[in-house]
């Protein structure tokens, strides 16, 4: 129950609530001085969200890969590292199980699980570069994980352009369905929304997120380190190995964001032309879950969810999708200026406060 | 010079902060030419006082009458303009610059579009004869010693026409010459008709220096009066509000088996300076030695040294004859050191961690704790149950962030985790620093407890009185290297000075 009220604190829920009013406030002032119905265009937003099993469906397919790179960025922020790399780790993700996906044939009950920690492992291990160059040599693991996407983003398009491309395509050959992790029957009764075990694999590690951090030593000494790195060293803790340990592990989820994104929804890697944009994405989310399991759930099914009914919103209401983001940004703006939102509240809390005073 | 008249009058001054009652109606005055001391407590009240002094903070409610006239100071820049001039105890200087230089900072002689140098240097030569001050006003910041840097702060309060000098625990950093050399800087400035204010807590230079004293606790002035009229046992208790024994009691104790034995340890310092130059000592059970010396002589680097926590280039380290030299801080830890580190919100806590977390810091990994990967927060939260009434940490909680904790009792939690390892070897690195009277009085009592278990306690300190209180032996530091060692019992301010000065002849005095 503590747990609870410590993740549910009223100024923890209460300021992203609001920033996420101001948000739509300030998208809807973009819209109406574009012309465009605000009111009209929040409702074709829900409107797309919810009004179809497929719409829910394909919302969900939306906002499991954010959870993924939102835990990312959590878990590494908690160890006091900023894993701006995540989207690397999420492209060495999909090639890893890519590459057993297609090259291997093996019985489903091992292709697919065998596909699934093959990418994990290639997300962690590519953080753990960032994790060990930190540790090692002092490199700043902003400046070498944002270079490391760009390594990440041409390596995996040269492994598929060589090895595992189609004659005549820019894209791999299909994954084996042995290694595919679709959930047939759900994706019938949505209507053929792209339904995979992903989705619940990400919950798992929402729990398994909570459970490493706050129950395990290992947990104790990452948090340790990343409140006070000093005072860790002083306690005899290994701080180097633990940093590493946290790129590693903030890896294996965001390359688990990229391993669903092709055994779950597309079947095969495209030679891309820029990277996804999931895992910078889950810089956002982290942001708006304030880096906390839950928060990052939310913050992922908020974003997704705003993303993917802005489709509805040009649809219903002519706004373009660039408005969409701005109104993506003014929220994610007002979360990350904290202070700026709790400004704004400050009178009504004052008013509150002064009365519960005077009732008293 | 006439006394009669006011330099500062404080009437009445309130100053309130969200849950606290910093300054309530307090009265003060200050007589022009005296030298009259501030004394509380930390968190007592005095720095917001001469922070509105100052004009960093305004008043709530009450008056500022500076020579006879009311005024309201606004900022820094108009208490200036009123004669106003503050030394700090973290000194605002450019390191890199000339003493000359910092001293005109803002206020520099221009000749044309360029500064006087030459000017400037005359300029803060003669104000610094004048008081005795003797700085080099072409001497860079960086090469100068710490008490030679605050007299540069004090010269640039002077530069600026103070007439009233606020000295912010000023001896806090300087060696026993330093302050000697101090006290009659300030004698000198008071001589010469500057009205002083000395905040301080320390009992000994308030009777030393000034001529009068107002004792503050709480936010409240609990009485003003001339030092003639008083001792040190009443100020603290007039300053603590409760009988207080600076007596630590200590019995004769035989020392018993070696604990701790260090051999010609050498460690590069950051310069290529050794910053351990063959330091060699052996500390016995029920003893305590302690390490005097100037900061920055190489007594971090010895405390890395034994606890691991930076390799030596040569040299040992045996722990009951055991060899711990360059293992791992977490290898010593469990060989039986404790350690009270001396910045505690850097080293000793994690803030942002609960009371009770903090008690594991460094033994979380024990079975104790649960034998698989979880961590058994039960029988965490029951040891720190237990610490936290055994040791008398006052919190609102063991759940409560260590953050929120007074400054003593983050010092006692950190005392119960240390000495509930139950080390052989205590190493407690100003275990005082920035407590008050009563938090002082507790530490110093669990130390000589803890010695007279028959730990073997290494204490470094850069107060004199407290060497002397808790030691058994004396060894003082100097450039790295173990000047040589006094007898706790035979106290000699003056030649422990010289040695911390380095002096040799009063080393081999010693014999």
């Amino acid at each position: 129950m503590d747990t609870v009220k410590k993740i549910f604190n009223k100024s923890s829920i209460l300021v992203p609530l609001v920033a996420i009013v101001l948000g739509l406030i300030v998208g809807a002032i973009a819209m109406l001085a574009g012309g465009y119905n605000p009111i009209l265009a929040y409702t074709s937003l829900l409107d797309k969200l919810f009004s179809t099993p497929y719409n829910v469906g394909e919302a969900i397919r939306a906002i499991t890969p954010l959870i993924f790179t939102g835990l990312a960025v959590s878990f590494a922020f908690r160890t006091g590292l900023f894993n701006i790399g995540v989207e690397g780790q999420f492209v060495m993700g999909m090639t890893g199980a890519t590459i057993i996906g297609v090259l291997l044939d093996l019985p489903w009950y091992i292709h697919a699980p065998l596909a699934v920690i093959t990418g994990a492992v290639f997300g962690g291990l590519w953080a753990s570069i960032a994790g060990y160059l930190k540790a090692k040599r002092g490199v700043n693991e902003v400046i070498s994980s944002i270079m490391l996407n760009w390594i990440a983003l041409f390596l995996s398009n040269f492994i598929v352009a060589k090895f595992l491309v189609e004659k005549g395509q820019q894209k791999s050959m299909p994954i084996h369905d042995s290694a595919m992790v679709k959930i047939d029957w759900l994706i019938k009764l949505m209507d053929n929304a792209r339904m995979h075990w992903g989705t619940l694999i990400a919950i798992v590690c929402v729990i398994v997120f909570y459970i490493v951090l706050w129950r395990t030593k290992q947990g104790y000494e990452l948090r340790a380190v990343g409140h006070n790195p000093d005072a860790a060293l002083y306690a005899g803790m290994n701080v180097n190995v633990t940093m590493v340990k946290s790129m590693f592990i903030s890896g294996v989820f965001a390359g688990l964001g990229g391993v669903f994104e092709i055994l779950g929804v597309f079947g095969n890697q495209t030679v891309m032309a820029s990277s996804p944009g999931y895992g910078f994405d889950g810089i956002a989310v982290a942001l708006l879950g304030g880096n906390t399991p839950i928060g990052v759930l939310l913050g992922a099914a908020l974003f997704g969810g705003l993303s993917y009914g802005s489709a509805g919103m040009s649809f219903g209401a002519g706004v373009p999708p660039e408005v969409v983001r701005i109104v993506i940004g003014a929220v994610i703006f007002f979360v990350a200026s904290h202070g700026l939102v709790k400004w704004f509240l400050k009178p009504f809390l004052n008013k509150r406060a002064s009365k519960r005073k005077e009732a008293a | 010079m006439d006394r009669s008249l006011t330099a500062v009058q404080l009437k009445g001054i309130t100053k309130r902060f969200p849950g606290l009652v910093a300054n309530d109606s307090i009265n003060f005055e200050l007589k022009k030419g005296e030298i009259h001391a501030l004394l509380g407590e930390n968190g007592a009240g005095k720095s917001t006082l001469m922070n509105i002094l100052f004009g960093l903070y305004q008043p709530d409610e009450g008056e500022i009458w500076i020579n006879g006239q009311q005024t309201v100071i606004d900022g820094a820049s108009r208490a200036i303009e009123l004669g106003i001039g503050m030394v700090h105890q973290h000194f605002k200087l450019v390191q890199p610059f000339t003493v000359a230089e910092n001293i005109v900072l803002g206020n520099e002689p221009v000749k044309g579009l360029k500064i006087d140098y030459k000017l400037a240097n005359e300029k803060v030569r003669s104000i610094s004869e004048r008081y005795g001050l003797k700085v080099d006003p072409q001497a860079r910041i960086k090469d100068i010693t710490v008490g030679m840097q605050q007299r540069v702060e004090i010269l640039k309060t002077l530069y600026r026409g103070a007439e009233i000098v606020i000295f912010d625990e000023p001896t806090a950093v300087l060696t026993v010459q330093e302050i000697e050399e101090l006290i009659e800087i300030i004698r000198n400035l008071a001589a010469e008709g500057k009205s002083i204010i000395i905040i301080t807590h320390k009992l000994k230079e308030v009777m030393a220096l000034a001529d009068s004293v107002t004792v503050i606790r709480r936010g409240k002035v609990i009485k003003t009066v001339t030092t003639d009229e008083t001792n040190e046992q009443q100020l603290a208790e007039l300053m603590v509000g409760r009988d207080v024994s600076f007596e630590v009691k200590k019995t004769k104790r035989e020392p018993g088996e070696v604990v701790l034995s260090v051999d010609s340890l050498q460690m590069k310092g950051e310069q290529g300076k050794n910053a351990l130059n063959g330091v060699s000592f052996n500390i016995r059970s029920g003893e305590i030695l302690g390490i005097a010396g100037v900061d920055g002589n190489g007594q971090s680097e010895l405390i890395y040294a034994i606890t691991g926590m930076k390799k030596v280039d040569s040299g040992s380290v045996k722990l009951n004859g055991r060899d711990l030299t360059n293992h791992s801080p977490r290898d010593v830890s469990i060989a039986g050191v404790g350690h009270i580190p001396e910045d505690r919100h850097k080293h000793g806590l994690v803030l942002d961690f609960s009371l009770s977390e903090n008690m594991i810091l460094n033994t979380y990994f024990e079975p104790e704790f649960g034998r698989s990967l979880f961590i058994d927060y039960k029988a965490m939260d029951m040891l720190s149950d237990k610490l936290v009434t055994e040791f008398d940490v006052r919190s609102s909680g063991i759940q409560t962030h260590a953050r929120a904790l007074s400054g003593g009792n983050q010092q006692k939690a950190i005392i119960a985790r240390e000495l509930n390892k139950d080390p052989d070897l205590l190493i407690a690195v100003q275990p005082t620093r920035g407590l008050d009277i009563g938090a002082i009085e507790y530490v110093h009592k669990r130390l000589v407890q803890a010695r007279n278990e028959g730990k073997a306690i290494l204490l470094v300190s850069f107060e004199l009185d407290e060497l002397y209180a808790l030691s058994d032996r004396i060894g003082v530091m100097y450039e790295g290297k173990l000047m040589g060692e006094v007898d706790a019992e035979q106290r000699d301010d003056q030649q422990l000075g010289l040695m911390m000065a380095g002096n040799k002849q009063a080393a081999e005095g010693r014999g």
